[in-house]
Parts: structure tokens; C-alpha cells; sequence
């Protein structure tokens, strides 16, 4: 059926088993996001080191209840962005939105997006473009959030 | 027979709706969706569909009448102005009420605002607006199981005039903690809203009774009938409630119009809430004064179209019998609560019976999110609403974030809830749950 395209393996996997669940310290800043629509709700937190000239995504750690999309997002989102340097996790961040944005089109780019691609099927679908984005714009407005913190130490 | 004779016939056993005709009456409903299915349309508690009847009605308005009611000096206005007279009487009909009583809005929704924002600007009216006024001290009371409709517009009145809001809240089972109504109802309670019928667990709560405790109170009563009036026989002299508010969408008839009943003598002493054209009495620079109701409430060009849209969906139910389709929806709804209620790690909220309880069935799949489960039940084109339905509240104090949401009507059939019940089988296998 039509829906299998949306809940690939890789997407069922990441729901069943979610990668870095849990809110963790350190952390540089806290959000909370939620959406209204559905009640899907997640807290994130960003945590932020020096590496060289610019700074790193060191980890990110979270707690949500929420669909098998919301909830297999979130994990892949950390697969890909911890260990990254900001602006670097900004661009897959950028491609993830992209993809979202597709309407089914999209040509995802494997190297940046690694499991991520699996959600191409979900922009099929408009009313789960949200849950797939939820921790994504969270992980973004806790990640300016944390940026703004270190700019004005 | 009248409607209310025929609504009240003692030892009348409701008859089964001939769900096939009728459902032919609903062109929607021969649409295929996902991979060529039939649509199975089990969302009618977010919108209902639509009869001929009534898109003939709205379209004849348009293709033959149209004109501004209750202006213009020609042979159409006359009849648009009829046609939007005579709907407002077959509406009031309905339910029981006189024609002065029944306000037209755009829905429900805006209703309740009307009733809230009189209140709040009865600070400013004359004297006689005096037994609407709330301040400081003055309690209003709702429920842990409303609407957001029925919930927001009265927290947003306490707001803006210092009001305490206060509510009663739900058993397990979802109905009302009536026992809390001794210390909830006092001398300080100036209006009770409460809903005639839960969108989410089918609760249809004892509102003669609670009309009658509120008014011993002193209390104004406020009935959010959305799912009640296309759902049940209403009568509101019956119910003794002083306002009732419904939408004409959830009950086949178009977006865009909904009514307020409101007593007379209640009416009569009401500031307006949006004003404008059509309202006004007489207008000059320095001020205006306002027509008598339900003129007073109903500024702007009449939504005439609308109105025989929605005067044409009563017909349509009156035709029908509302005991037959209150009859028809308690048994889908029993045979629903049965056969979800058989699948393992499926919780139905609300009253497991049909006993005061309407419609409704909003369930949990354990290990299966509500938006999950409706994405496949989509796929196998069965609609239903998966999210808090507009009353988050309420899920918070039964303990789930959201639900999935069927809801009947009279064009379901009991195949449908076969149907339903297999698609969540599925999609417990599709989930490993």
C-alpha cells in the first residue's frame, strides 16, 4: 500500500528503538515544543562545545511523546547532528526541511541525509510534515538559543 | 404532526433508517479514496457531509433569489428577506423555540462568544444589562470535559473582567463529578457553561438537573449543543436552559451559520457583541442605538444562502425523525463499543454502555500512536480524527495525550463498523502492538 512508502523500516526501527532518548546535562539551552494540532510534544536540549574555530554540537538529548514519525525524527536527528559542527548540522538541518518541502519529488542526497532519506515518503503525506519537523525546529531554536547564550558570555 | 408531537410520541418505537437511500442523498459518499476504496466517513463529529437537499436549497437561493435581506426595495429582497424569516422559524421549529429567540452566527463557536462577550460588555450598558455583569467575586463555572469552544471564551471573559472561572471535573468513566455541585454552585455562580454531549467519550450529561441546581443558584445556563442538536430530539423549553448554541455544519447543513437560542427577556436585556449594519436602530455620529432581537445580534448582510442550507437540513432530519436517528447512532455506537472493546490493548474513553451516551468513540491503541493508527485506517479509506479533538483538557484528566476518534451519523452503517474495528486489528499488526 501507498503508506508503506512512509513507514520504511529504517523509520519503524528508529520508533521502536530510539537513539540517544533521554534528557541528559550538560546542556546550553532547554525547549519545548509543541503541536497544537495533535498535542505531539517534545523537550530538547542542545549542548554546545568549543572545537577550533567554531562550535560543535556536542549533544542533544530529548523527551517526546509522539507519533512513529515525530519519535523516529527525533532519533534520526540526533544519528546526524551530534558530533557536527553548527553550521555544518545547519545545512543537513536546511536538506532535511527541503525534503519535507518536496511533496513526494524530492531527490534526497544520501550522503548528507544517511537515514534521514527515508522520510522522503512523509512529504507525501501534508498532515505528518509537522511531526517530522517537530524536533527538528526545536533542535534549531534550542541550538540559536544556545548560540545567543555563548555570544553574550 | 409537528416536530415536537412526533419527537415526544409516547410508545412510539423509533424505526430503522433506510441507511441506503439515504446515503444516496450524499454525493461525497461515492467517492473512492486511496488506492480506489470506498470512503468510509467516520469524522461526522468534526463535519458532516452533505444531502442534495440541502446543496439544492443553498443553489436555489443563489440561482433564483439572491438579494440582501431585509434591504432593498424590489421583488427580491422580499424574497431573500422571506427566505431568511422562514428559515429562522423552521430552525427555532427544530428545537423547540420561538423565532425571536433564535440568533443566527456563523457557528457554535461564535455563539458562546456572543453570550461571553455580552457579559463582559454589560460593564458598560445601561441598567438593564445589570444581571449580566461579572467582576471580581463572581464565579463562572464550566466543565473538565468541554470543548475548547465552550472553555476558552469563558476563561478569556474571567480575564477581562476579574471573574473567577471554576469547573467541575470528570470521573473516570468521563461523566461530570455531580457531587462537586454543592460546592461548586453558589451564590456566586452567574452563568454554568456545559456540553449537551462530549465530542470525545459521547457523555450526555443531566442538564435538566444541572439547569435546574443552576438556576436555584441564581445562575444563568449555557448548553453547548454542537453534538447534540444534529445527534438528539432537543426541546429547549424541555431543558430549561437559558442559551443553547449549535452549527449548522455538523448537522448537514452548510459552513458558516450556526444559531444561538437565548430566552427572550434574556435577549431583550443583552449588549450586542459584533456590531455594525443591520443591527442599528438609529445611527449618528455621536452614537447609535440598537434593534430589539435577534436583529440586535445579527450585524452585517444576512447569511441567507446559508440559512436555507441550514433551514433545508432540518427538514431533512425532522423528515428522517430525530428518535430514529438518536435510534440508529445508539446502535452503531453499541456495536462499536463492543467490537473495539474485544480488541486486546484497545481503551475506549467514556461510558463502556449507550446509557446517556451518544456517538462518540474515542480510543486508545496501547503501543500505537493516534496518528499512526489513522494514517493506516486512511489508507484502508476509513476516516476518522486522531489528535485531542479540541478538548485537551479533557484527555489530560482521562490520562492520554489524544485518541483516536470515530463518530456516526445517519449515513453509517454497521458494515462500517465492522470495518473499523478490522482496520485497527490491522493496524496493530502493521505496528507489532
Amino acid at each position: 500500500m501507498q503508506f508503506e512508502s512512509m513507514y520504511q523500516e529504517i523509520i519503524l526501527d528508529h520508533y521502536r528503538h530510539p537513539h540517544h532518548r533521554g534528557l541528559r546535562e550538560p546542556y546550553d539551552a532547554e525547549v519545548h515544543h509543541v503541536n497544537p494540532l495533535c498535542g505531539d510534544e517534545v523537550t530538547l536540549r542542545v549542548s554546545l562545545k568549543d572545537a577550533g574555530s567554531e562550535p560543535v554540537v556536542a549533544d542533544v538529548s530529548y523527551d517526546s511523546l509522539g507519533c512513529s514519525i515525530s519519535q523516529a525524527s527525533a532519533s534520526v536527528l540526533t544519528d546526524l547532528l551530534i558530533g557536527k559542527p553548527v553550521s555544518e548540522a545547519m545545512e543537513v538541518h536546511q536538506k532535511f526541511v527541503e525534503l519535507m518541502q518536496s511533496k513526494g519529488q524530492g531527490e534526497p542526497d544520501e550522503d548528507v541525509l544517511e537515514d534521514a532519506v527515508a522520510f522522503a515518503g512523509v512529504s507525501k503525506y501534508p498532515a505528518r510534515i509537522k511531526c517530522a519537523l517537530l524536533s527538528w525546529m526545536a533542535w534549531k531554536d534550542a541550538t540559536a538559543r544556545a548560540l545567543d547564550g555563548t555570544a553574550t558570555a | 404532526m409537528t416536530v415536537s408531537a412526533q419527537q415526544r410520541a409516547v410508545g412510539a418505537a423509533p424505526a430503522l433508517l433506510d441507511v441506503e437511500k439515504i446515503r444516496a442523498d450524499f454525493p461525497v459518499l461515492s467517492r473512492r479514496v486511496r488506492g480506489d476504496r470506498p470512503l468510509i466517513y467516520l469524522d461526522s463529529g468534526a463535519t458532516s457531509q452533505k444531502p442534495w437537499q440541502v446543496l439544492d436549497a443553498t443553489r436555489d437561493f443563489y440561482t433564483r433569489r439572491n438579494s440582501a435581506a431585509h434591504r432593498g426595495a424590489h421583488l427580491l429582497g422580499e424574497e431573500a428577506t422571506d427566505a431568511y424569516e422562514q428559515a429562522r422559524a423552521r430552525v427555532a421549529t427544530f428545537i423547540g423555540a420561538q423565532p425571536d429567540e433564535v440568533v443566527f452566527t456563523k457557528n457554535a463557536t461564535e455563539a458562546i462568544n456572543l453570550v461571553a462577550y455580552a457579559m463582559s460588555n454589560a460593564a458598560t450598558a445601561g441598567p438593564e444589562a445589570e444581571r449580566f455583569r461579572v467582576g471580581p467575586g463572581d464565579e463562572v463555572l464550566v466543565t473538565e470535559a468541554e470543548h475548547h469552544a465552550n472553555l476558552v471564551p469563558w476563561q478569556q471573559l474571567c480575564q477581562r473582567t476579574g471573574a473567577t472561572l471554576r469547573w467541575f471535573n470528570v470521573l473516570p468513566d468521563g461523566r461530570i463529578d455531580l457531587d462537586q455541585a454543592d460546592e461548586l454552585l453558589s451564590e456566586r455562580t452567574k452563568i454554568l457553561a456545559v456540553t449537551h454531549q462530549s465530542n470525545v467519550t459521547g457523555v450526555v450529561p443531566p442538564l435538566a438537573e444541572l439547569a435546574r441546581m443552576a438556576h436555584e443558584a441564581g445562575a444563568m445556563v449555557l448548553a453547548d449543543s454542537a453534538q447534540a442538536v444534529p445527534h438528539q430530539p432537543v426541546d429547549v423549553a424541555a431543558l430549561g436552559v437559558d442559551f443553547l448554541a449549535f452549527s449548522g455544519h455538523k448537522m448537514l447543513a452548510p459552513y458558516g451559520i450556526g444559531a444561538l437560542f437565548g430566552r427572550r427577556e434574556l435577549l431583550d436585556a443583552m449588549p450586542p457583541f459584533l456590531t455594525g449594519g443591520s443591527m442599528i436602530e438609529i445611527v449618528r455620529m455621536e452614537g447609535s442605538t440598537f434593534l430589539p432581537p435577534p436583529q440586535r445580534f445579527e450585524p452585517g448582510v444576512p447569511p441567507a444562502a446559508q440559512a436555507a442550507g441550514l433551514a433545508a437540513a432540518c427538514d431533512y432530519l425532522t423528515a428522517l425523525g430525530m428518535e430514529n436517528v438518536a435510534a440508529h447512532e445508539e446502535s452503531l455506537t453499541a456495536h462499536a463499543l463492543e467490537a473495539l472493546g474485544d480488541i486486546p490493548g484497545v481503551r475506549i474513553l467514556g461510558p463502556d454502555t449507550t446509557k446517556d451516551r451518544g456517538g462518540a468513540v474515542s480510543f486508545d491503541v496501547e503501543g500505537v500512536h493516534p496518528h499512526d493508527v489513522g494514517q493506516v485506517l486512511d489508507e484502508l479509506g476509513i476516516a476518522v480524527r486522531a489528535d485531542h479533538h479540541c478538548a485537551w483538557p479533557l484527555h489530560r484528566a482521562l490520562g492520554v495525550p489524544a485518541t483516536t476518534r470515530a463518530t456516526f451519523y445517519v449515513y453509517n452503517t454497521h458494515a462500517e463498523v465492522d470495518a473499523l474495528a478490522e482496520g485497527v486489528r490491522y493496524t496493530k499488526r502493521f505496528f507489532g502492538a
